[in-house]
C-alpha cells in the first residue's frame, strides 16, 4: 500500500499550511531539546572544571559560594585564609598535593591567580587530564623568574598575547581598573593548552610575585614611596612569603580520606575554614537551580503541546475541504480505515519533519550559544548526540502526534461512512 | 445465464431521514451497456451507494455474480467495490494533487486483483490513456491542470483499469458540451468493450439513450 506516497502528495498540495505547522512543531521541539541539552552540557562543563580536585578549602563561607568564586570566578571571597594553614594542610599525610590560590588582581578583566608550580604539576580537569603547556617554558622552569606569568588559552587568544609579551596587572578584579601595578610588569613565560574550563580564562603568577607587587599596598592602594622595583623584588624573592590566600585546592592520596579531612578542616581551631567536596557542592547548586530547570522543562513541554494542537487545528480545518478527496478515494476502493490511516500518516510525517527540524534548530542554537558560554563562564559546550532517553522522549512526542491525529482520523472515518459515494463540496 | 447484477425489492432509509426509499428491481447481464434514466431526486445516489456496497439496504437483495452483496460485512463490501467496480462521477473525479498517471493507477493501489489483471500497471495506464485519446504530453501533469473534458476521460480510464466487471457512470457527460459528449461516449464504449465490462450509465439526458443496448428508468417510490 502506497498510503505514504498518497499522504506525501496530499501534504505537498497544502505545503504552505503544512510548512507552517512543521515550523511551529520544530520551534517547540527545538526549545525542549535546547533546554535539556544546555542543562546537561552546563552541568557537564562545571564537573569538568573540578574533576581532579578532592577538596577546596577557603575561609568559612557557604559551600556554593566558595565553589563559585574559587573555580568559576563568580562572586568573590569575603575573607582570606592564613598562609600557615596552607603549610599545615600540605604537610598532612593524606594530602597528595596542595595548590594555593591567591586572588585580587586582574588583567583586562581576566583573573590573576597567584599560585605555585604545584598547580601545573597536579591540577587536573576534564577526564582527570593534567594541564599541559602549549608553548613556552616547561613546567619545571615555570616561575623560574619572579615575573613569569603563565596565561590561559583563551586569554592568549582573545588578547593576542604571545611568549615574551609584557603584561601589567591591575589591582582589583574589575574590567576597568584605575590602579595598575605598572612598576612591575610581567613577561609571558608559557601559554596553557585549552581545557574548556575556567582555567583558560586566567593568568598565573607565582605567590612570591603576587606578594611582591603588593608590598606597600596593604591599605588597598599604594602608599607613595613604598613598593619595590623589579630588581629589589628579584633579590628578595626567597623571603617574599605570602601572608594570606584566597583558597586551597587539595588532591588526596585516597578518595576515602575525603570526608574525614573535610570534617577536620571544618573544625580547624586556629581560624574558621570551610572545606567542600566540589561534586557535592555542585549537587547542591543543581538543587537550587533545579526548580528553575523544572519550570523551563514544563514550559517547553507545554509549548510542544501547543505545537501538536496547532497541527490538530490544521488537520481539522482542512478536513472539510478534503471531503471530496475522501469520497474519491472511497469510490476507488479505499476503505474508511485506510482513509483514517491516511490522516494519521500525514500527521506522522508532519510531526517527524517538525521533530527533525526542531533538533536541528536546537543544535544550531547551541552552536551559536557555545562561544558566549565559553566567554562568560569558561564552559565549553560539546555538541554530542542526543542521549537514548532524549531520543525516547522525542519518539514519545511523535507518538503523541499520531494520537492527536486520531481525532481528525476518526471524524474522517465517520464521515466517509455517512457520505457514501456522493461527492460533496 | 445468471445476470451480473440483480437488485430485488431494495428499501433504504438514510440516517437522519424518515423517508423510506423503495427502489425498482433491476437486472444487468454481463457485457451489456445499459442506460438508466434517472432525473434528479429519483433515488439515484441511493441506488449507486447500494450497488457500490457503501450502504446496506434495510431490506431486499443486491446479488452480484451470484453473491449476496447485502449480506457482506462492511470491509468485505469495500473489498468487493475495489475489485469489481469502476466508478465515474459527474465531475471532480480526480485527486487534483496527483498527476494523471497516478490518478488512473489509483484503484490498483486498493485492489490487488485489479493490479494483477493489469499485468504491468504502468503499461495498462498508458494503454487506457491512449485509448481515451489523451496525448502523452498530459500524462505527467497534475490532474487539475486538465480541462473538464480531459478530466472526465482520465476518470473513465481510471474506472476501466484492471478490467472491473461493472462500470458505474453517474452523469459523466453532464459537464460536457454536445460534441464532446458524443466523443466521450464513443471512447467509453470502445474501451468498455475491450475490457469486457458491463456499463451502467445513469443520466437524465434522454437523447443519449438510443446508443445503448437497453434503457431502464429509475422511478423510486418514497414511502
Amino acid at each position: 500500500m502506497k498510503l505514504i506516497s498518497l499522504a506525501w502528495h496530499s501534504l505537498l498540495n497544502r505545503r504552505f499550511a503544512v510548512i507552517l505547522t512543521v515550523v511551529t512543531i520544530a520551534f517547540s521541539i527545538g526549545l525542549l531539546v535546547m533546554v535539556e541539552q544546555l542543562r546537561q552540557e552546563v552541568r557537564q562543563g562545571f564537573y569538568r572544571s573540578v574533576s581532579g580536585v578532592d577538596l577546596i578549602v577557603g575561609a568559612r563561607t557557604a559551600p556554593i559560594q566558595l565553589l563559585l568564586y574559587s573555580v568559576f570566578g563568580i562572586g568573590s571571597a569575603t575573607n582570606n585564609i592564613d598562609w600557615q594553614t596552607f603549610k599545615e594542610l600540605e604537610a598532612l599525610p593524606e594530602v597528595d598535593w596542595a595548590v594555593p590560590m591567591a586572588l585580587g588582581d586582574s588583567h583586562q578583566g581576566y583573573r590573576v591567580m597567584g599560585t605555585t608550580r604545584a598547580f601545573f604539576d597536579s591540577f587536573q580537569v576534564g577526564n582527570q587530564e593534567p594541564l599541559t603547556i602549549a608553548r613556552g617554558k616547561h613546567t619545571e622552569e615555570i616561575f623560574g623568574d619572579l615575573f613569569d606569568v603563565v596565561i590561559g588559552a583563551q586569554v592568549a587568544r582573545k588578547l593576542g598575547y604571545d611568549l615574551g609579551d609584557a603584561i601589567v596587572l591591575s589591582h582589583g578584579t574589575g574590567r576597568v581598573s584605575l590602579q595598575a601595578h605598572d612598576s612591575l610588569p610581567f613577561k609571558v613565560a608559557a601559554i596553557l593548552a585549552p581545557t574548556g574550563t575556567p582555567i583558560d580564562q586566567q593568568l598565573y603568577v607565582s605567590l612570591s610575585a603576587h606578594r611582591a607587587i603588593h608590598v606597600g599596598w596593604e591599605s588597598g592602594m599604594q602608599r607613595p614611596g613604598t613598593g619595590l622595583d623589579a630588581d629589589q623584588a628579584r633579590d628578595r624573592a626567597d623571603e617574599l612569603e605570602p601572608e594570606t590566600l584566597t583558597a586551597i585546592f587539595l588532591g588526596l592520596k585516597t578518595r576515602a580520606a575525603v570526608f574525614g579531612l573535610q570534617r577536620r578542616v571544618n573544625e580547624y581551631r586556629v581560624e574558621p575554614l570551610s572545606a567542600i567536596i566540589p561534586g557535592i557542592a555542585l549537587q547542591e547548586l543543581w538543587r537550587i537551580s533545579g526548580l528553575a530547570e523544572q519550570i523551563l522543562r514544563v514550559v517547553a513541554f507545554l509549548v510542544v503541546l501547543t505545537g501538536l494542537l496547532g497541527m490538530l487545528t490544521v488537520l481539522l480545518t482542512t478536513l472539510n475541504e478534503r471531503r471530496r478527496e475522501m469520497a474519491i478515494l472511497r469510490a476507488n476502493g479505499a476503505r474508511p480505515r485506510q482513509i483514517a490511516t491516511l490522516l494519521v500518516v500525514e500527521a506522522g510525517l508532519i510531526a517527524f519533519a517538525g521533530i527533525l527540524l526542531g533538533v536541528g534548530l536546537a543544535y544550531a542554537a547551541q552552536w551559536a550559544a557555545a562561544p558566549v558560554l565559553l566567554d562568560r563562564l569558561g564552559i565549553y559546550l560539546s555538541l554530542g548526540w542526543p542521549e537514548a532517553w532524549q531520543l525516547g522522549v522525542l519518539a514519545l512526542i511523535w507518538v503523541a502526534g499520531l494520537l492527536v491525529a486520531l481525532i481528525p482520523a476518526s471524524l474522517a472515518y465517520r464521515r466517509t461512512l455517512a457520505d457514501g459515494m456522493q461527492v460533496r463540496n | 445465464m445468471t445476470p451480473l447484477l440483480e437488485l430485488n425489492g431494495l428499501r433504504y432509509t438514510w440516517p437522519g431521514s424518515d423517508e423510506v426509499i423503495a427502489l425498482p428491481d433491476i437486472s444487468l447481464n454481463k457485457g451489456e451497456k445499459v442506460f438508466l434514466y434517472g432525473p434528479s431526486g429519483s433515488g439515484k445516489s441511493t441506488l449507486l451507494a447500494l450497488i457500490g456496497g457503501l450502504i446496506k439496504p434495510d431490506s431486499g437483495q443486491v446479488v452480484f455474480a451470484g453473491e449476496r452483496l447485502d449480506r457482506l460485512k462492511g470491509s468485505r463490501r469495500d473489498r468487493f467495490r475495489a475489485d469489481h467496480l469502476g466508478i465515474i462521477f459527474q465531475q471532480f473525479n480526480l485527486l487534483p494533487w496527483l498527476d494523471v498517471r497516478s490518478n488512473v493507477a489509483l484503484p490498483c493501489q486498493f485492489s490487488k486483483q485489479r493490479a494483477q489483471r493489469c499485468g504491468d500497471v504502468d503499461q495498462a495506464v498508458e494503454r487506457l490513456l491512449m485509448g481515451m485519446d489523451l496525448e502523452s504530453g498530459l500524462w505527467s501533469r497534475r490532474a487539475d491542470a486538465l480541462s473538464v473534458g480531459q478530466q472526465q476521460r482520465v476518470a473513465a480510464a481510471r474506472a476501466l483499469i484492471g478490467e472491473p466487471d461493472l462500470i458505474l457512470a453517474d452523469e459523466p457527460t453532464s459537464a460536457l458540451d454536445a460534441d464532446r459528449r458524443q466523443v466521450f461516449i464513443d471512447l467509453l464504449f470502445k474501451q468498455t468493450e475491450l475490457s469486457g465490462s458491463t456499463l451502467l450509465f445513469v443520466s437524465h439526458e434522454q437523447d443519449l439513450a438510443p446508443r445503448f443496448d437497453r434503457t431502464l428508468s429509475l422511478e423510486s417510490v418514497f414511502v
